[in-house]
């Protein structure tokens, strides 16, 4: 036992010292030819919902086909808690994970405290070079790269087409047109236009954007949500629910959401291509050709959808960071985000994946990959993800009438300050 | 429910020192007395005759030292300091980063009780422990009352009426998320069923209000109860067959025995569900996460929501606002101990 751990220590340090070196030109694995073989086991912590965990459970696993001596412990971790629970257990550094699935906000807030390994050099050059730009802005911190991301995505309008075309009208491209066929679609069946997430904040943002506002302005360090923009996107997501036109909850709206959709409650929802798979479990879309996803309807300005996504990152304090990283590379390689976006429709990151075949045969890869090349770029600064949390607050009470758009709105601006010290 | 155990243990153990003191106060008084030499003296030989009671309670008393004093002690110190995720000591692997907050001295304070936030989580919070536990001790008595009579299934009464208390509270909690879902929630459907409009339980603040104390008192009832319960059964049948004897009404002899014997057991439960219920996180946190908006927010998820949601993770702010609540807690504490020694109940 003694001896097994020592081995492992030994081989863990050789193969790291040849990382530091930056090692000579090959393919993937960089530490697998100085150290010998790769051993020990990599605990990876994956968010992905219910109906994409077996998926990359299995891939995952998979990984012991290429590298016998390493095993990989899957553990799924729901996303809501993620945050809270990687950083407890980071923090703590006992039973911490080696490898996370971080959403894109939390990379350059993980990076900034110090629990992220960096990117060993011919990993980071290939995030720099074979990934869409996007997707590699959102693994980077003060000009280093601290994950390889994994997927991407952004919002879409999804439709129930056959709801759609009974009542007559065509998938809305601006929210007056989706206010139109939301009385339609209910004067010929009863049920709902849309349903809006009431409940997460992040499902405010196409209205933001819609209106041409942001939440800040990373460059000129101004907090943007309070200014005329975003008192505007408040109105208009309070204007939805009082119309008739969107129905919302302010709790356990994800849920909700997905029963109202799949059940053909509501004819039309914004969401990811992460909810793709489990959309197509419901009773309306036996028929996968049912459902359509469209961009998000047009603000008064634009339309506009967050980039998303998820990177995968190695903690620094790893004891296994060698094959830590190897994962990664093995999980973020073409291969296996060519695999993810045929079962599961996610967006692949790296830029050759979209010329296979299997991808450009998906019908939602290739709705969301022009929908992904416009979508609004986030402010990469380490309190991206703490802005969420009081932007919720604000954005429920208006929806729900508790408090008028114009305080909202700059409610949301005081804490934002409150959290982003210094700024305007 | 660690809290209740906690709780319990800490009391049990006040009450073992309490009783040994009250034991021997007397024999330690005469002897004081009749030497007469003051109190140094008195206190050696205190230690001298009773060496073995000091020895016996030293392991709790260093046990509570370390698990209860010492991160109070440290807790205190925080608040006073800007301690965050980003500058305490951590070790990350092979590194370690050594501590750089600084002491502030009051700032956190003022910051915190200069937020209009702060009272409106004070108000609130009021309003729900006033109004969770006089739910809860009015329906407690009411049951225990029920269940004191001899009746048949006593028993199974009894079991079904304490099930709540032996389900994990995050459970129950979680079950009653379910219920409570507006678009597809059983209560919901129920209503529907009877052409009523469906509630927005915890959609609307209001509800939303009403919703968590619900649970609560779904939650906190039997506790009451079984308390209540094991008062009622140390009153003696005697003063009732005496009552009744003279005439007293079933009204007359609940007011002026049930109520009487039933003191010093409901101060007890009265004072510690404040206490729990005052800091009831979890309802509050997996019920509504204090929504909607933040109108279910009591001062402890606040606290939560202050310190852990943005990051970095403000430590020196969530300690601040759990010493105030610390200090909230022993004002009422002590307060409603004066007001019971002055109506001559001895505490």
């Amino acid at each position: 036992m003694r001896r097994g751990i020592a081995a492992t220590a030994l081989v863990a340090t050789l193969a790291l010292a040849a990382t530091a070196c930056g090692g000579d030109t090959k393919d993937d694995g960089a530490e697998t030819k100085a150290g010998g073989e790769l051993s020990g086991t990599v605990t990876w912590w994956d968010t992905s919902n219910d109906a994409e965990k077996a998926s990359f459970q299995k891939i995952a696993e998979a990984f012991t086909a290429k590298h016998p001596k390493v095993t990989v412990k899957y553990v799924n971790v729901p996303y809501g808690d993620a945050q809270n629970k990687v950083k407890n257990a980071f923090s703590s550094g006992s039973d911490a994970p080696d490898v996370i699935r971080a959403d894109v906000g939390w990379v350059a807030d993980f990076a900034s405290l110090g629990y992220l390994d960096e990117v060993p050099a011919e990993s980071a050059k290939k995030v720099d070079t074979d990934f869409l730009p996007q997707a590699a802005a959102s693994a980077k911190f003060e000009g280093k790269t601290y994950a390889v991301p994994q997927v991407i995505d952004t919002l879409g309008l999804f439709y129930n087409k056959k709801m759609l075309a009974d009542a007559g009208v065509q998938p809305p491209k601006t929210l007056e047109e989706l206010k139109t066929a939301a009385a339609a679609i209910k004067a010929k069946s009863g049920k709902a236009g849309l349903y809006l997430r009431g409940d997460d904040s992040y499902w405010f943002l196409p209205l933001i954007y819609g209106e041409g506002g942001d939440l800040v302005d990373a460059k000129g360090k101004t907090v943007t949500v309070d200014n005329a923009a975003g008192v505007k996107a408040f109105k208009t997501a309070r204007d939805l629910v009082t119309s008739g036109a969107a129905v919302t909850n302010a709790t356990d709206g994800y849920t909700n959401m997905q029963t109202a959709f799949k059940s053909g409650e509501a004819a039309m929802m914004i969401n990811g291509p992460w909810a793709v798979a489990d959309t197509y479990a419901g009773d309306q879309f036996k028929d996968k050709a049912n459902l359509g996803v469209a961009a998000v309807p047009a603000g008064s300005v634009k339309a506009g959808a967050p980039q998303g996504g998820h990177d995968l990152g190695v903690y620094a304090g790893s004891k296994n960071r060698a094959a830590a990283h190897a994962f990664v590379d093995y999980m973020t390689s073409q291969e296996v985000q060519v695999q993810s976006a045929k079962e599961l429709s996610l967006l692949p990151t790296r830029t050759a994946a979209y010329e296979q075949p299997d991808v450009k045969g998906s019908e939602m890869v290739q709705f969301f990959k022009p929908a992904v090349d416009k979508a609004v770029e986030r402010a990469w600064i380490p309190e991206n993800g703490s802005l969420f949390e009081p932007l919720k607050v604000e954005y429920t009470k208006a929806i729900t009438g508790a408090s008028s758009p114009e305080d909202a709105a700059k409610a949301a601006g005081v804490e934002f300050r409150k959290i982003l010290k210094g700024w305007k | 429910m660690a809290a209740h155990t906690s709780q319990s243990v800490a009391k049990a153990a006040g009450d073992d020192v309490e009783n040994d003191v009250a034991a021997r106060g007397p024999s330690r008084r005469t002897d004081s007395d009749s030497v007469g030499n003051g109190r140094r003296g008195g206190l050696r030989r205190a230690l001298a005759t009773h060496w073995y009671a000091w020895a016996m309670v030293a392991p709790v008393v260093l046990v509570l030292g370390v698990i209860i004093g010492w991160p109070l002690v440290r807790g205190v110190y925080l608040s006073l300091t800007d301690a965050n995720e980003r500058n305490v000591a951590r070790t990350i692997g092979a590194r370690h980063i050594e501590a750089s907050y600084e002491f502030v001295g009051l700032d956190n304070y003022t910051a915190v009780l200069g937020d209009p936030v702060f009272l409106q989580r004070l108000v609130w919070t009021v309003m729900w422990t006033v109004a969770c536990v006089s739910i809860t001790f009015t329906l407690g008595l009411v049951l225990a009352n029920m269940l004191n009579r001899d009746f048949r299934g006593r028993a199974a009464y009894r079991m079904a009426l304490i099930l709540p208390w032996a389900v994990p509270g995050f459970v129950s909690v979680f079950a009653w998320r379910f219920l409570f879902n507006r678009d597809n929630g059983i209560l919901n459907k129920i209503l529907d069923g009877g052409g009523i409009a469906a509630i927005p339980w915890l959609d609307d603040p209001t509800w939303a209000k009403f919703s968590v104390v619900a649970v609560n008192v779904w939650l906190g009832v039997p506790f009451m109860m079984v308390a209540l319960l094991g008062g009622l059964q140390s009153i003696p049948g005697e003063l009732y067959e005496a009552a009744e004897m003279d005439g007293a009404s079933a009204w007359q002899r609940f007011r002026h025995i049930t109520l009487p014997g039933l003191r010093a057991v409901s101060m007890t439960v009265i004072l510690l569900s404040t206490i729990w219920t005052f800091n009831m996180f979890p309802v509050i946190f997996l019920l509504t996460r204090g929504g909607p908006g933040d109108s279910t927010e009591i001062l402890v998820t606040q606290a939560f929501r202050e310190a852990f949601i943005a990051s970095p993770r403000d430590f020196a702010g969530s300690a601040t606002w759990g010493v105030l609540i610390l200090a909230l807690l022993m004002i009422f504490a002590l307060v409603y101990r004066r007001s019971l020694r002055k109506q001559g109940e001895v505490w």
